[in-house]
């Protein structure tokens, strides 16, 4: 089992008030599968996937990731996990503004210390593959944003993951850009990778083969499509 | 371990090329967060250099006092002693020297000078405020100063009282241009000399010009211009080191000859040349707090203009910090990030500051008789400022951003 979540609990506490973000997930996912998170908002989409990036670690319960204890880790290690294992892909794209989509896509392996020449190979087939060979030396408010959407895949490919998170991913984007992206997902998926989307959309989340959608903060349907 | 350095030194270098980039992004207010480090290094720079130049002008001009010689007049030099009660004492006088001259062993040389300003006159070139200084044969040894061409005094000009007299360099210059001065009689106030040499050039001592010096024979000054109360007995001792007892011995004899009762305290001054370097010292090191104080202050200022324009430019990255903690950057990772920022901010208002500092100092050497100099020391010491105003106003900002909770950064607008 790649990713194994038992009873997980969060709880945020804004003030003297509790909020109950989840309230006791269960949830397996396996090697190569493709699924959606769905919910409406408030529903503890965004901090099941924030726990899934190990962005956060949660109140209560046990999260496995390959066999690894991620809920008793400390920061250093996590940011080691979300280096090495997870690819992020956000709404927003979340590129840094001043830097060239090449860069960009190199700062996964700036963190794990990959040394110059082999860093910039590796960036460079990674943008090959979302098809911006041609736009490597661009900034990312010289390119369209679904060019900025594949740089950002680009940079979540780069360290070879064993999970993608996306969140959102077409959110910002037309409906076409969305598809064009929503294909490169399912190139991905199909080379090997695992991906988890995160959506609102029932279009979008019927591209995956497993839909997951929690309400209040438990998890309400989990089928496959 | 040399993975991690390897790792460590990649994580450094983006950090330095990150820096780069903001700093050309906001030129303006990089350039304004480094003035109180500019005026900081600037100063310190800058009065290091003048002060060496100072310390060279100073030691090489008092050098011509020695380091063997003892002056003994009615007055100490740099002292507090009342000047008033020292005016009433007697006059030192020629037997005074003529004692030392017979009685002390510790002495290979003494020589009674008197001094006074007047007018130098030959045909219709003529030089005004010229130091006279009645002496015998002896003040060539002391005075250390030997003549360019023709002759120095001798015993036979002092014994006989001579109308003769050794002119400065400048003076020869000024009133005989390019004709030889040697046997000429020029008018040095109201009498005439015959010139028997001209002294070698010797600059200046204490702003003091020695090459518009006259020397006459003692006995003849204190003829033609009286005697008086600045009468000092310069003398040489035999062995430098043996100084302190040659001041023993002369104590003893200036007493004997002097008639100072047993228990009165004397009615002289043994003066000797480090008696000038100390109140030089002090002077010197009265201007080093001087500079370390607007150094200190400007650095500190300096300091926490960096700290204040790192806290802004650390809330307004605030999504790039999270975008890198997502991706795997560590809070060490940020932390140097920001820390190579602030040290490049005030690395670069040192360097200005290095660079004006000694462009000040030169410009002060070229405009005055100082020669400044930049010391090594002066910019390891600017560097090392440079180095910890950097990062004791750095680590602030820095640490708040390796703090930052990813996933509050990456929803920061």
């Amino acid at each position: 089992m790649l990713i194994d979540i038992k009873d997980i609990v969060k709880i945020y506490e804004v003030g003297t008030v509790k909020v109950d973000a989840l309230r006791g997930i269960n949830l397996q996912i396996k090697g190569n599968e493709y699924l959606a998170i769905m919910g409406p908002s408030g529903s503890g989409k965004s901090t099941l996937m924030n726990i899934l990036g190990c962005l956060d670690t949660p109140t209560s319960g046990t999260y496995n990731f390959a066999d690894q204890a991620v809920s008793e880790m400390e920061d250093n290690q996590l940011a080691e996990i979300r280096n090495r294992e997870i690819g992020f892909v956000f709404q927003t794209f979340n590129l840094l503004p001043r830097a060239t989509a090449l860069h960009n896509v190199e700062l996964p392996l700036i963190y794990s210390g990959t040394p110059s020449t082999k860093r910039k190979k590796l960036a460079k087939e990674a943008l090959e593959k979302v098809g911006l060979a041609d736009r490597m030396n661009h900034k990312p408010n010289e390119l369209s944003g679904g060019q900025r959407q594949r740089v950002a895949i680009a940079r979540a490919l780069v360290n070879n993951p064993k999970i993608i998170l996306a969140d959102e991913p077409t959110g910002n984007l037309d409906t076409r850009t969305g598809e064009e992206i929503m294909e490169i997902f399912e190139d991905i998926h199909e080379a090997g990778n695992t991906i988890i989307l995160v959506t609102h959309e029932e279009y979008i989340a019927e591209h995956t083969n497993r839909i997951v959608r929690l309400r209040d903060g438990l998890i309400e349907r989990d089928e496959a499509v | 371990m040399r993975l991690f350095n390897m790792k460590f030194l990649i994580e450094l270098w983006e950090g330095f090329k990150v820096a780069l980039m903001a700093l050309r992004d906001h030129k303006m207010r990089s350039f304004l967060t480094t003035l109180g480090i500019v005026i900081g290094i600037t100063t310190v720079i800058a009065i290091h250099a003048i002060i060496i130049g100072l310390n060279n002008a100073f030691y090489s001009s008092i050098s011509a006092l020695g380091s063997d010689n003892l002056y003994i007049s009615k007055f100490a030099w740099a002292s507090r002693e009342d000047w008033i009660k020292a005016l009433h004492r007697k006059d030192i006088t020629m037997k005074e020297a003529d004692a030392i001259k017979k009685f002390a062993t510790s002495v290979k040389a003494v020589a009674p000078t008197v001094s006074a300003r007047r007018t130098v006159k030959y045909g219709s070139e003529k030089l005004t405020g010229c130091n006279i200084i009645g002496t015998s044969e002896d003040y060539t040894i002391t005075a250390n100063v030997l003549p360019e061409f023709g002759r120095p005094l001798s015993e036979l000009d002092v014994d006989h009282r001579r109308n003769v007299c050794i002119i400065g360099f400048e003076i020869a210059e000024e009133l005989f241009k390019k004709a030889n001065p040697l046997g000429r009689r020029i008018t040095v106030g109201m009498h005439k000399f015959r010139v028997i040499g001209v002294m070698e050039k010797r600059g200046n001592m204490l702003g003091h010009n020695l090459d518009t010096e006259i020397i006459i024979p003692i006995g003849v000054f204190q003829k033609l211009y009286g005697s008086h109360r600045w009468f000092t007995i310069e003398v040489k001792v035999t062995d430098a080191r043996l100084i302190e007892e040659a001041k023993d011995e002369l104590t003893g004899i200036l007493r004997r000859v002097r008639k100072v009762p047993p228990g009165k305290e004397n009615d002289f001054a043994i003066n000797q040349q480090d008696v000038i370097a100390d109140l030089y010292k002090s002077f010197t090191t009265a201007l080093y707090a001087v500079a370390f104080g607007v150094g200190a202050i400007s650095l500190i200022v300096g300091g926490i203009g960096i700290m204040n324009i790192m806290l802004v430019s650390v809330t307004e990255r605030t999504r790039e910090i999270g975008i890198r903690k997502a991706i795997g950057a560590k809070n060490k990772d940020i932390l140097w990030q920001f820390l190579v920022e602030s040290v490049m901010v005030s690395s670069i208002g040192g360097i200005i500051g290095i660079t004006v500092g000694f462009a000040i100092a030169k410009l002060i050497a070229s405009s005055t008789f100082l020669s400044a100099s930049i010391s090594p020391i002066s910019i390891i010491i600017g560097v090392c400022f440079i180095g910890i105003v950097g990062i004791s106003f750095g680590i602030f900002p820095a640490y708040k951003a390796s703090r930052l909770n990813p996933i509050i950064a990456l929803r920061y607008e």
